[in-house]
């Protein structure tokens, strides 16, 4: 049985290191029962490696993994983790229907069938051949699958790459109308609306470490930070750089351009501590941003205002 | 069926680490289904007796009814390429990534490979089968007892083979893997004297032969209808399993140690 305290998913100074590459660096991520997390970064930036260590595909080189307080082989023995993968193997010559005939002849206990037939919205094409299904439907035969032990957390590693716009929508609700029994679902995505439309947690992850967590809403604010740009001949960079929330200055001739979160307090600095004119302020995109953010040159010291945050 | 209650009180593990009849059944009718696997294992075999077994049916071979001798080396034959592609089974779902979405699941490696072993035994029994069957209806004549001993000896015998085959399955992901070891396995063949008696070779051709291993297969499926069962036959059979089996563990090992 459950207990209030015991986390869906608890890791801690999780580490993989390929060869010289450290895919995923001293990562510490605790995830509450019913939690729905968005898992956003950029490719390469240590998801996978880190689902596939809370499943027990990989062995992390330090740190731990605990789902519902068990290692990951006793979570998935007893049904209690299920996972969709980014490519999970599924043998053509089965019928769909088959498929999830055999797999849940493996659990101890399992959803009947039909049931998840009808949850994942392939009822209708029980008795095909998964050969001659199309990728989103043998999409949806993965969820299906990872439905059958009624799991308490269900891992979703980029469940809609490939999928188009309106394969996606359709997968997404199905996922949301079975999330509703409390479910804790966990997806790696790098697409920002998908984590903003369906997660009510977003962590952020560059480089195998955690450089933002929180709300969707903290996320967006964090992400679309404003451009301040002024005319100032002069300008003194280091100083304008040390102002609170600024995530960079450039200087193009008289022209200052600063990248802020607080982008009222870059301006009153430069309105009454300097000779600035023609002062503009403007949004950032919020993709732009998140590129900002997770790319590989994104200043360290968001990460660490971020990260201390939560 | 249980209700869809999301958090059921009590999460149990399988027993016998997932291995259940249904899975079983499933694997079966699919391995059964996959066409290129039905004509490697019941059409090869019994094409080749029709071919070399009736134009010599009044022929007499050691002695016995050459009809009789080439049935049960062709039902040997069909038992080896069946239990050796359901044992290779592992190559195709190992490439396809099956085997990585079965870890996803509470069924123990150990059981995957045992369902493996079982299904290739069937896969070799349903050969064997089919060969004697269109024998007995197209007159091969031999006692009730040579018909079982022999029918049962180059089934039990092919679990060298159902060993051999999860030993290149675990060594070569590959989905094409019959199309390899298909080949390998009608040279081996020849060498345990399955589609010409062994007598025909030199002496030291007939010397390596006898270490090879469909060697000892051979000679004990037909030593109910011909005699000459030996104790070599037997160590042939048995060391050849063990090592094939015992390859084919290291593999598996390495395999789910690595993932």
């Amino acid at each position: 049985m459950a207990t209030d305290q015991e986390l869906a998913v608890d890791l801690r100074g999780l580490t993989k290191r390929f060869g010289p590459v450290t895919a995923v660096n001293d990562l510490t991520l605790a995830v509450e029962s019913g939690e729905i997390v968005a898992f956003l970064g950029p490719n390469g930036a240590g998801k996978t490696t880190t689902i596939d260590m809370l499943l027990g595909l990989s062995r992390p080189d330090a740190g731990t993994v605990r789902v519902y307080g068990k290692t990951p082989a006793e979570a998935i023995a007893r049904g209690e983790v299920s996972a969709v993968m980014q490519t999970g193997g599924l043998l053509k010559d089965f019928t769909v229907g088959e498929t999830l005939q055999y797999t849940a002849s493996l659990y101890a206990h399992a959803r009947s069938v039909a049931e998840v037939l009808e949850r994942a919205g392939i009822t209708d094409i029980a008795d095909r051949r998964v050969g001659k299904c199309s990728g989103g439907q043998q999409q949806r035969l993965r969820f299906a699958l990872a439905l059958l032990s009624d799991p308490r957390l269900l891992l979703l590693d980029e469940p809609t790459a490939g999928m188009d716009v309106e394969g996606r929508r359709e997968f997404w609700s199905a996922i949301r109308k079975d999330a509703e029994h409390g479910r804790t679902v966990m997806f790696a995505t790098h697409y920002l609306d998908e984590a903003d439309a369906y997660a009510d947690r977003i962590v952020l992850i560059r480089q195998g470490s955690i450089v933002a967590d929180g709300t969707t809403g903290e996320i967006k604010a964090l992400a679309s930070g404003r451009v301040v740009r002024a005319t100032l001949p002069g300008a003194d960079q280091a100083a304008l750089a040390a102002l609170p929330g600024v995530e960079s200055v450039e200087l193009h001739g008289d022209t200052v351009v600063v990248r802020a979160a607080d982008s009222d307090g870059v301006a009153r600095h430069l309105l009454t501590q300097t000779e600035a004119r023609d002062l503009e302020i403007t949004s950032r995109n919020l993709e732009e941003a998140f590129i900002a953010l997770t790319s590989d040159d994104a200043p360290e010291t968001i990460a660490a205002a971020t990260g201390s945050e939560r | 069926m249980t209700s869809s209650t999301a958090q059921p009180q009590t999460r149990q593990v399988p027993p016998l680490g997932g291995l259940n009849l249904t899975a079983l059944r499933l694997e079966i009718r699919r391995v059964l289904r996959n066409r290129r696997t039905l004509v490697f294992i019941l059409i090869f075999p019994t094409v080749f007796f029709v071919l070399f077994g009736l134009p010599a049916k009044h022929e007499v071979l050691a002695g016995h009814s050459a009809l009789a001798y080439i049935m049960i080396s062709m039902a040997v034959y069909g038992a080896m390429v069946g239990t050796t592609s359901g044992g290779a089974a592992v190559a195709v779902e190992r490439s396809l990534g099956w085997s990585r979405q079965l870890r996803l699941t509470p069924l123990r490696p150990v059981a995957y490979v045992l369902m493996k072993l079982v299904t290739a035994m069937v896969l070799g029994l349903i050969a064997v089968v089919v060969v004697f069957v269109v024998g007995a209806l197209t007159g091969v004549r031999m006692p009730l007892h040579v018909w079982l001993l022999s029918a049962l000896a180059a089934w039990l015998c092919s679990l060298v083979f159902a060993a051999f085959g999860l030993f290149v399955g675990f060594l070569l992901p590959s989905e094409n893997v019959m199309q390899y070891v298909g080949p390998l396995l009608a040279i081996l063949a020849v060498f345990g004297g399955v589609f010409v008696p062994l007598d025909v070779f030199s002496h030291t051709l007939q010397d390596i032969a006898k270490f090879t291993p469909v060697y000892g297969v051979g000679v004990i499926a037909r030593s109910p209808l011909v005699g000459g069962f030996t104790a070599t036959a037997v160590a042939n059979v048995v060391i050849w399993t063990a090592l094939f089996g015992f390859g084919a563990m290291r593999l598996f090992r390495r395999d789910t140690a690595r993932v």
